[in-house]
């Protein structure tokens, strides 16, 4: 009898043991967010990002942070920055080439080792002196170019540092935004080698690394002493999967697969809200435009261009991609600050064969390089096809030659002087008045410098750029800015189409996502509901 | 015989330094630079110069040719340009994500080509026939690509039976052909992977054994009052060489990575990862993925030949 009794209640024991220890369990469960991108291979992860901006968007804000960071809290504007690893930053009054960077104090790596001045100028040796042990080729490649107007730095105390350029850099901070900042303990202990950094990386993000299936998965995990508490991460563990294929993602995402999917097709969001997916979308910098030849070819004569851009019907476009885009009549999108009051040439294909016919070319033959997929290219081959036919209808005779994104890449780095293409339709992303107007207009951003593939050129507006990097305060800069991209878009010197708004699909089990107006987004306040 | 294969062995050596030569110059003759994945439009010419510098593209073409060449000879297939991983790591990795599932796809296509295809030759032009007929040129004509999609909407969006994509909630690394739960990844992969061969396969049994029908020595069978059952085994035995023969290419042709579908389902295998190589200009992948894919393809050539002289005593290797 005693026997029997004393069995009872030790399975009774048993038995509240397990039922606590799962209850434990249950509190404790993970939660998990898995991210399907487009990019077809895990970006580079040891802080020098590939596949473009999507690759900083996963594998680089997430492990790592920069001097100064992209405040992504708000869908309402388009983002700016906000400091960083750096506290503050100012330019000597008396000396416009100086800047001067007070760096956050109680940050650690993940690794444990502290971040101060010692990290930060071993960060900038590593891009930019080649005769630093731990400089990198790739990452000098990726990243230096964030510190492409920087002629030295050095060291004043632990915690603050000096930056000289070699011309007046007033949007230098947007630079320092770019760049990351990864622990040099761990590098010198993995000794200078950057195979075996790989294997467990760190910086200072939000995220930290966990582990690598190459090509398949990257698996972070919540920094939970992350240094600014409003953004701990809400979820445990962030799981990133290179998905290219559209459909693939979607499918995905509807067999619960995955939680959070970029870049759904147009195509498949009537069936993804369907099955109670959540698509989001807001507008953001981004640019489906032509970048067009203006030092030889039809596109030489303003005439030219205004015509083209008259004989887009882009609401024709929007429709097309089911309303995930907004029509597009400028580089920047409304909401940056230096949108400003520009020329805008609506459609009138009337009035567009006139002036093709005023400027002597009609029917006016144009050769345009087309992609068949890549970074912000959206639906290129069908999006292209409508293109033609409107321009055509003008009195264009558009010869589209596709070619796959590599080799467009290709042409556009070579500038328009290489190839004999008319335009190409190349994506870019105007994240700052750098990379928007400055880095895009002036004829010292012509080829092989920087980004101004047809070769624009108007005095007016390499004065006011020059201004512009010379003006330190920010709403004077600002003003400058704006009447520089207001003069440069009466020139029509691209063929504007469409913004993409950036559709997501998430999970309803999702809750907190705040998408901002940026490349860049931040998934630490994502709650993952069971 | 070990004379035989060493002769064929040996013939391989040529035919992979011709490979390499054509895929070098294909991708070389491809506009695209494997740096310009590496780079910024910003980023100043110093910079990428350092970095082709870095990876030996600043020399000529013919250089980077035999410095491969002297590399893979000493055992290095060279790093990935776009993840600095080793190419014989990845390759391997891949390689045997997609051996696996070949060899079950190629198995199974194989043993219902041949139910179907005898079936079907057994009484030709009957309505059964008719209908295996017609199942083989729905599997060569439809392409696998849109298969795989339409199998992921049933399976895996309607009925949520099956996942989607990938490999486990874990990835490659800790997949396992015995674990039910992993294995369910796999099916439909399988199920793309099988029907071209098993179209081709079950067409050509189906012409082979009503061929050999046909044969007067089956008449002699039949004569001899050899049971249907015995007479069709005669005609199998007899088909065996050309079996053997379409099935090692069958394999080799899925070992070779059946792109599409790799990339319909994310596996991550040889197909998926040669069209990120090339999308990428990744040369030292591409160059380490198809010198692995042609000396499989050869290998397997061989094993089949030799199979072939076990199976057909008129066969003889010498």
């Amino acid at each position: 009898m005693k026997g029997l009794f004393w069995q009872g209640a030790n399975r009774l024991v048993a038995a509240s043991i397990i039922a606590a220890a799962s209850f434990a369990v249950t509190a404790h469960a993970e939660s998990v967010l898995r991210v399907a991108m487009t990019a077809a291979d895990i970006p580079d992860w040891t802080g020098a990002p590939d596949q473009g901006y999507e690759g900083y968007r996963f594998a680089g804000y997430t492990m790592y942070d920069a001097l100064a960071l992209w405040d992504l809290s708000s869908s309402d504007k388009a983002a700016d920055i906000v400091p960083g690893l750096a506290e503050s930053w100012a330019v000597d009054p008396k000396d416009p080439l100086t800047w001067t960077f007070n760096l956050r104090k109680g940050v650690k790596f993940h690794d444990g080792c502290t971040w101060n001045a010692d990290s930060a100028i071993w960060n900038l040796d590593r891009v930019k002196n080649s005769k630093a042990l731990q400089y990198n080729a790739r990452h000098a490649g990726m990243q230096g170019w964030a510190v492409g107007a920087v002629s030295s730095y050095e060291k004043v105390d632990d915690y603050t540092i000096k930056i000289h350029s070699t011309v007046p850099a007033s949007m230098l901070p947007y630079s320092m935004a770019m760049l990351y900042m990864i622990s040099n303990c761990k590098v010198t202990e993995s000794g200078n080698n950057y195979g075996k950094f790989a294997e467990h990386p760190a910086g200072t993000g939000p995220y930290m690394f966990d582990k690598l299936v190459p090509h398949e998965r990257l698996e972070l995990v919540k920094n939970p002493n992350y240094w600014n508490p409003t953004r701990i991460p809400k979820n445990d563990r962030l799981v990133l999967l290179p998905m290219p294929e559209a459909s693939t993602r979607a499918a995905a995402l509807m067999a619960g697969q995955v939680d959070f999917v970029e870049a759904p097709s147009p195509d498949t969001i009537p069936a993804l809200k369907g099955a109670g997916m959540q698509i989001i979308t807001v507008p953001y910098p981004h640019n489906w435009d032509y970048l067009l030849r203006m030092n030889k070819g039809p596109f030489s004569d303003v005439r030219v261009r205004r015509a083209a851009n008259m004989a887009i019907n882009r609401q024709d476009v929007v429709d097309m991609l089911q309303g995930i885009a907004t029509p597009a009549y400028n580089t920047l999108i409304e909401s940056q600050p230096w949108y400003g009051n520009p020329v805008v040439y609506e459609y009138d294909t009337e009035k567009a064969t006139a002036l093709l016919k005023e400027a002597g070319c009609y029917p006016c033959k144009i050769k345009i390089g087309i992609s068949t997929s890549g970074s912000g290219q959206m639906q290129p081959l069908p999006m292209n096809e409508l293109v033609k036919e409107q321009l055509d209808e003008a009195g264009f005779e558009t010869e589209l030659v596709p070619m796959d994104w590599n080799a467009l890449i290709s042409v556009f780095f070579q500038g328009s002087g290489a190839s004999d293409f008319d335009g190409i339709n190349f994506s870019m992303a105007p994240i700052d008045a750098s990379q928007g107007i400055v880095n895009k207009w002036m004829t010292t951003a012509a080829p092989p410098n920087c980004c101004n593939w047809g070769f624009y050129k108007n005095p007016e507006v390499d004065k006011l750029g020059l201004e512009a990097m010379a003006e330190f305060d920010p709403e004077k800069r600002n003003a400058i800015l704006t009447k520089m991209n207001d003069t440069v878009m009466a020139d029509a010197p691209e063929l504007f189409i469409v913004h993409d708004l950036n559709p997501r699909a998430l999970s309803p089990k999702l809750t907190g996502f705040v998408q901002a107006q940026s490349w860049f987004q931040d998934l630490t306040p994502i709650v993952v509901n069971p | 015989m070990w004379v035989y294969v060493f002769r064929r062995l040996l013939m391989t050596i040529p035919i992979l330094l011709g490979v390499t030569i054509i895929c070098f110059a294909l991708v070389k003759l491809a506009p695209g630079d494997p740096v310009q994945n590496l780079v910024r439009p910003e980023t100043s010419p110093e910079d990428i110069a350092k970095l082709q510098a870095h990876y030996g593209l600043d020399k000529p073409l013919v250089i980077q040719y035999f410095v491969w060449l002297w590399r893979v000879l000493n055992g290095d297939l060279g790093v990935s340009i776009a993840n600095n991983a080793p190419v014989a790591r990845e390759v391997l990795n891949a390689f045997s994500n997609t051996i696996v599932i070949a060899l079950i796809s190629v198995v199974i296509a194989f043993v219902l080509s041949m139910i179907f295809g005898i079936a079907a030759a057994y009484r030709p032009g009957s309505l059964l026939d008719k209908a295996i007929t017609a199942v083989a040129v729905f599997g060569i004509s439809v392409p696998t690509f849109w298969l795989g999609v339409v199998l992921v909407i049933i399976f895996a969006v309607d009925l949520n039976w099956l996942p989607a994509t990938g490999m486990g909630s874990k990835g490659s690394d800790d997949f396992s052909y015995f674990r039910i739960e992993d294995l369910k990844f796999a099916i439909m992969p399988i199920i793309a992977f099988a029907l071209p061969p098993f179209a081709i396969m079950t067409r050509t049994t189906r012409s082979s054994i009503s061929e050999i029908l046909n044969q007067d020595f089956v008449q002699t069978l039949r004569a001899k009052g050899l049971s249907e059952f015995h007479v069709i085994c005669h005609a199998v035995r007899n088909m065996m060489p050309a079996g053997a023969a379409m099935l090692g290419l069958q394999l080799g042709y899925l070992i070779g990575g059946s792109v599409l579908v790799e990339t319909v389902f994310t596996w991550p295998g040889t197909g998926f990862l040669i069209n990120k190589a090339i999308l990428t200009r990744d040369i030292p992948l591409l160059q380490g993925t198809i010198l692995v894919l042609a000396a499989a393809f050869v290998l397997i050539n061989l094993v089949v030949d030799l199979l072939q002289s076990l199976i057909d005593p008129r066969i003889k290797r010498i």
